[in-house]
């Protein structure tokens, strides 16, 4: 057994999962502050890639004006979504809810192919390239940037849900939206910032997959991945989706390094079904009591 | 205007169509589908069979997520399954496609019932992306059996039916018409028994149907049972139409589209099934028919034809939940409710 | 008060249920008897709804029993308890909003029914027979006699709340209920509305035989048609008995009133 190779596949698939975690914790503060299962949030992701790829390589602005940017247009549209589609469904089913996501996810990706066509491409490169080895073990600089940018991201985000007010209402209301509601906390406004803080999140994330592995209209299946993520997690849990997206990252990197790349899907949703099985609301999802 | 129901008898009152106007419609309807054939190009019969085969898939989807409540993104994996049972058996047995169509609507029966198992634990949206996992699995096994061809799938000979070889939109109408009808015409019955009442006990309540006599998880896999044997049978007569299966023919976009169909119809209403996938098929043709009208001024509009197509699909399914939630079917009851009181109250 | 007695339709035994650490009830032990109304009262969280509900097979009692004529209901589902003739009444309305009122009673006679999938796909022959004799019959027995006629065919939706609680109680009739299990039949009406329904339930009583056991807060309405009486507290029978009796029991006064200085004073052990 060569453990130097194992070790490196170990540290690929934790920089992918880093990702899915950053992904996967949009995901869940969504979730948690609307109860809506946000599917579109893959074309979110790639969008913020594009939006970065047209001000970078079109406009040529430096990456450190360009990221801003796009994580900017990820807010913004988050903005835009919740008021213009995500409001109106207040009081609906969950069912439609979701599919209006998905609805989303299409328009998008649509938009997306008739604004940059529908060729994969390559971002400009913005992140220092020398060779990063821990211990003996080599890795990627992008992918070790992107792990610890995502890590970053996450740690001062959970910090933010801890000690500011907006964090706390966000728990709040999350805990319980009628008693957020009548002890002042404006709970629209906390469903605004979700959705504007999750898109931009997205929006960075997606720079960073796009500066990975190259953008194109189909990274929206990036969504399905960080889906199986936040279902293995909890999704209703930070955690879960910081763990989950470790995990999915991982059992990706292994699968696809020793089986092939077409048994990654069916790995990791072959871990979804057991998950569901065992555990139906996710490893670190809270389990609410029905009534009749 | 309709003035009132004047019904001697219980039988009469539950019948499906009641008033002679309905009946006239009917009638009129089946005289269409009947003389189709022989009016229509090849290519409005091609549309025609690929509504029909849209609307006996939808129609199963709108049972288990319409009127049952348990949200399915596995219908097109399903298809797949009653596609490759056909082909296979047309390949190897060359046995008739009535009974091969039949293998194929059991076959996915079956395993629509295994992949709904996990129904009585797991809920709502967890449901629907255990049915994402079964569709992954399926399209694994499919891309990876030799039986079904691996990633190069199956091309079949055509069905023949007392030696007329079956290969031609004019002669696949008159296999895929009656069945979509006859499987319609099913679904309809369904729900006026104690079956379809259970069903639709589940979706509102499902904690209360249960103390009210109705066994959950039985009629959960019920449900599940009869909608993947109707996209098995949806997916036969697809292979018939088509005759080459691949793992790529069913996508899991192909599954957003039914679901998005019976959105657009109406959940929960047999017309709305058949509504939305007639619309939602003849969509792309409007839309294409459109790019080849602006071609002359902007010759670039074929080539944003396949963008376009999926920002107006997302935009049907965004438009249609927020401002008409009810979809097609509630359009046309209006329709209807303003001619009953027509012309005395406009 | 056991259960070998005769005339016992509903025999409960030493039945406790606790959530976590929350008891919900605490060896609770009662007999309702064939073609009585027993009514069971007590202040709010004393435990009557998990009582039903415990009844209904929904939760799973840790101890105790319960018999339906003699016969133990542990280990049966909801849904075969219904079949033996459990009919009930939801304390928040439980219809089905999605199905006109008409459907909503013809769900009720779901566990008597023999319609097969494959029947029902075809719909004529045994389908169509047993439909058309249930609506007959649904017809007849239970729209004439709770006077609904007017609003067969309107969805659930539409109706005013008073109604919907009477085609709550149209569903439990379909079910051919041998014991009729009703959660606060009055609640939220006005006196007349209560009224009307407290002659439904006598009528139920006496025209079809029928065995009921209800929870009630309209004390009114309890004294006036109950025959038996059971009173819960903090998930245990405190009192049990005629209306009259229960009504100068002092332990029952005392619940009521809270935990004041008579109250506690009252509590005593073997007032319990």
């Amino acid at each position: 057994m060569d453990w130097l190779f194992l070790a490196e596949v170990l540290l690929a698939g934790l920089g992918a999962g880093s990702l899915y975690a950053l992904a996967g914790v949009a995901f869940v503060l969504i979730y948690k502050a609307t109860r809506v299962i946000n599917l579109a949030i893959g074309e979110i992701l790639m969008l913020g890639g594009y939006v970065f790829f047209g001000a970078a390589a079109a406009w040529h602005l430096p990456a450190w004006i360009a990221l801003p940017v796009a994580i900017v247009a990820g807010a913004l549209v988050g903005a835009v979504v919740e008021r213009l589609l995500i409001r109106p469904m207040l009081g609906e089913s969950p069912i439609s809810v979701f599919m209006v996501t998905i609805g989303l996810g299409s328009i998008l990706a649509g938009a997306v192919q008739v604004i940059w066509g529908a060729d994969p491409l390559r971002l400009p490169e913005f992140m220092p390239n020398t060779p990063i080895f821990i211990g003996d073990a080599y890795l990627a600089p992008k992918v070790a940037y992107g792990f610890v940018a995502a890590m970053l991201i996450i740690v001062a985000f959970a910090l933010a849900l801890r000690f500011t007010r907006s964090g706390v209402a966000l728990q709040a209301t999350a805990a319980d939206q009628g008693a957020a509601y009548s002890v002042g906390i404006n709970v629209s406004r906390v469903f605004s910032l979700s959705w504007i803080v999750a898109c931009a999140i997205a929006a960075g994330a997606g720079v960073l997959v796009g500066a990975i592995g190259g953008i194109s209209p189909t990274m929206g299946i990036f969504g399905l991945s960080v889906l199986v993520v936040v279902i293995v997690g909890g999704l209703d849990s930070m955690l879960g989706a910081l763990v989950g997206g470790l995990l999915i990252g991982i059992v990706e990197a292994f699968s696809g390094t020793f089986l092939g790349g077409e048994y990654k899907f069916l790995i990791t949703f072959s871990v979804l079904i057991v998950v569901l099985m065992l555990r139906p609301y996710g490893l670190f999802g809270r389990h609410e009591i029905e009534r009749l | 205007m309709r003035i009132g129901t004047l019904k001697t008898d219980y039988a009469a009152d539950e019948a499906l169509f009641d008033t002679g106007l309905q009946k006239c419609l009917l009638a009129l309807a089946l005289a269409g589908a009947v003389l189709l054939p022989f009016l229509a190009s090849p290519y409005w019969l091609f549309l025609a069979c690929l509504c029909a085969i849209n609307v006996a898939s939808a129609t199963g989807l709108n049972i288990l997520t319409g009127y049952t409540g348990l949200v399915s993104l596995g219908q097109a994996a399903f298809m797949s399954v009653g596609a490759y049972t056909v082909a296979v058996l047309e390949i190897h047995l060359g046995t008739p496609f009535l009974l091969n169509l039949l293998a194929g609507g059991l076959t996915t029966a079956l395993v629509g019932i295994a992949v709904g198992i996990p129904s009585l634990r797991v809920k709502g949206l967890y449901l629907a992306i255990a049915t994402i996992a079964a569709s992954v699995v399926l399209h694994f096994i499919f891309s990876h059996w030799a039986l079904t061809g691996g990633v190069q799938g199956l091309s079949m000979p055509p069905a023949r039916f007392f030696g007329v070889t079956m290969d031609q939109p004019f002669q696949l109408y008159w296999m895929i018409m009656p069945v979509t009808m006859l499987m319609v015409l099913g679904a309809a019955n369904l729900f006026r028994t104690r079956v379809g009442r259970a069903f639709i006990a589940i979706r509102d309540r499902d904690i209360s149907a249960e103390v009210l006599g109705i066994p959950l998880l039985r009629y959960k896999l019920m449900s599940f049972a009869v909608s993947s044997c109707y996209a098995g049978l949806a997916g036969g007569l697809w292979a018939y139409f088509f005759r080459v299966v691949t793992p790529e023919s069913f996508p899991l976009v192909n599954s957003i589209f039914y679901l998005a169909a019976i959105i657009v119809g109406g959940m929960g209403t047999i017309l709305g099934g058949i509504l939305g996938a007639i619309f939602m098929t003849m969509v792309p043709e409007v839309l294409k028919f459109g790019a080849g009208l602006v071609t002359p001024f902007y010759p670039d509009a074929l080539a944003l034809l396949a963008p376009v197509r999926t920002i107006v699909f997302g935009a049907l399914i965004v438009g249609f939940l927020i401002f008409e939630p009810q979809g097609l079917a509630e359009i046309w009851r209006r329709i209807r409710r303003f001619f009953h009181l027509w012309p005395f109250k406009t | 008060m056991t259960g070998a007695a005769t005339d016992v339709a509903l025999s409960v035994e030493g039945v406790s249920l606790s959530f976590g650490g929350v008891k919900a009830l605490t060896d609770v032990s009662f007999a309702v008897r064939k073609g009585l109304i027993t009514a069971v009262i007590g202040p709010n969280g004393a435990g009557k709804t998990s009582l039903f509900n415990t009844i209904s097979g929904f939760y799973r009692p840790q101890s105790g029993d319960i018999a339906f004529e003699g016969r133990s209901l542990s280990g049966s589902a909801p849904p075969e308890r219904a079949k033996l003739g459990l009919a009930r009444t939801f304390q928040n309305i439980a219809l089905f909003r999605g199905m006109t009122v008409l459907d909503n009673i013809k769900l009720g006679r779901h566990a008597h029914m023999r319609t097969g999938l494959l029947d029902a796909l075809v719909y004529h022959g045994r389908a169509r027979r047993e439909e058309i004799a249930l609506r007959a019959e649904i017809e007849e027995r239970v729209i004439d006699f709770l006077e609904i006629q007017h609003i067969r065919n309107a969805p659930v939706a539409t109706l005013p709340y008073g109604l919907r609680k009477r085609v709550e109680l149209a569903r439990a009739l379909a079910m051919r209920p041998r014991l009729l299990l009703l959660d606060e039949p009055v609640a939220g009406m006005n006196r007349e509305e209560t009224e009307d329904m407290a002659r439904f339930i006598l009528d139920v009583k006496e025209e079809w035989g029928v065995t009921i056991l209800m929870v009630e807060h309209d004390m009114g309405m309890v004294m006036d048609i109950s025959d038996h009486v059971v009173v819960l507290n903090f998930g245990q029978v405190i009192a049990e008995g005629a209306p009259a009796e229960v009504q100068m029991n002092p332990a029952v006064i005392a619940a009521y009133l809270g935990a004041g200085e008579l109250g506690r004073r009252l509590r005593s052990p073997e007032a319990a």
